[in-house]
């Protein structure tokens, strides 16, 4: 079990009327832990997503660790 | 001037051309983007940048310090709006100083391509109907964790 924090932006904070939250998660992974999200918060369909760990990409695959700060990217449109 | 920001208020370009300026340099290219008033068929009213500060800064600083080394320019910049913006406002502003033309062009072309695909940065477009939705977020058919 680790204590994660998590931050939203945009569509996500608007879903979840949150800007961030923590959590305590079994997930290994980002993957599993944006599953666990999806399924509390039912996520409206985003298109293709990337997630950011301690302010920075990285894989889906990427372990989650104790006091790891999360945040999952929707389709960006700057300029 | 720092390669890459944000401005949650109104841009000054006179400022940032300022400070592009070099004595090395033949050539000054700027990209300014605005905010129009349709997209998609849609009416925009006006429109919200929010951005994910932290990582978006390292990533803009990113594409500007490799738009220097790529194109062999002498200054480039870019600065992008948040928050609230009406229609005719500057959304975003890139300028690049080079010994010549071509490169600066180059380059300039470059960061704002690069900027629009990679900085964490959502626009929320409030239209003229009343409705109003994040662009490229919306309308899409699920979620996709695929790399790339």
């Amino acid at each position: 079990m680790h204590e994660i924090q998590i931050e939203y932006f945009a569509l996500l904070r608007e879903h979840t009327g949150l800007k961030r939250e923590r959590v305590e998660t079994q997930a290994a992974t980002v993957e599993e832990l944006f599953a666990e999200l999806d399924a509390r918060y039912q996520f409206p369909p985003m298109g293709k997503l990337k997630v950011a760990v301690n302010d920075e990409f990285h894989a889906w695959q990427a372990p989650i660790k104790q006091g790891d700060s999360i945040v999952f990217i929707p389709p960006v449109a700057g300029g | 001037m720092k390669p890459f920001a944000f401005s949650g208020d109104a841009l000054q370009p006179e400022l940032y051309r300022q400070a592009m300026q070099d004595v090395t340099c033949g050539g000054f290219v700027s990209f300014e983007g605005w905010v129009r008033n349709h997209n998609d068929g849609m009416e925009v009213r006006r429109l919200e940048y929010e951005a994910y500060e932290r990582l978006g800064n390292a990533e803009g600083t990113r594409i500007v310090n490799a738009a220097i080394t790529r194109f062999g320019v002498s200054r480039a910049a870019c600065i992008h709006r948040t928050g609230a913006l009406e229609l005719g406002d500057m959304a975003v502003w890139v300028g690049v100083s080079a010994a010549h033309r071509d490169e600066a062009f180059a380059a300039c072309r470059y960061i704002i391509d690069e900027v629009k695909q990679r900085v964490p940065i959502w626009k929320k477009e409030h239209y003229l109907n009343g409705d109003s939705g994040w662009v490229n977020c919306e309308r899409c058919a699920g979620h996709d964790l695929k790399a790339g």
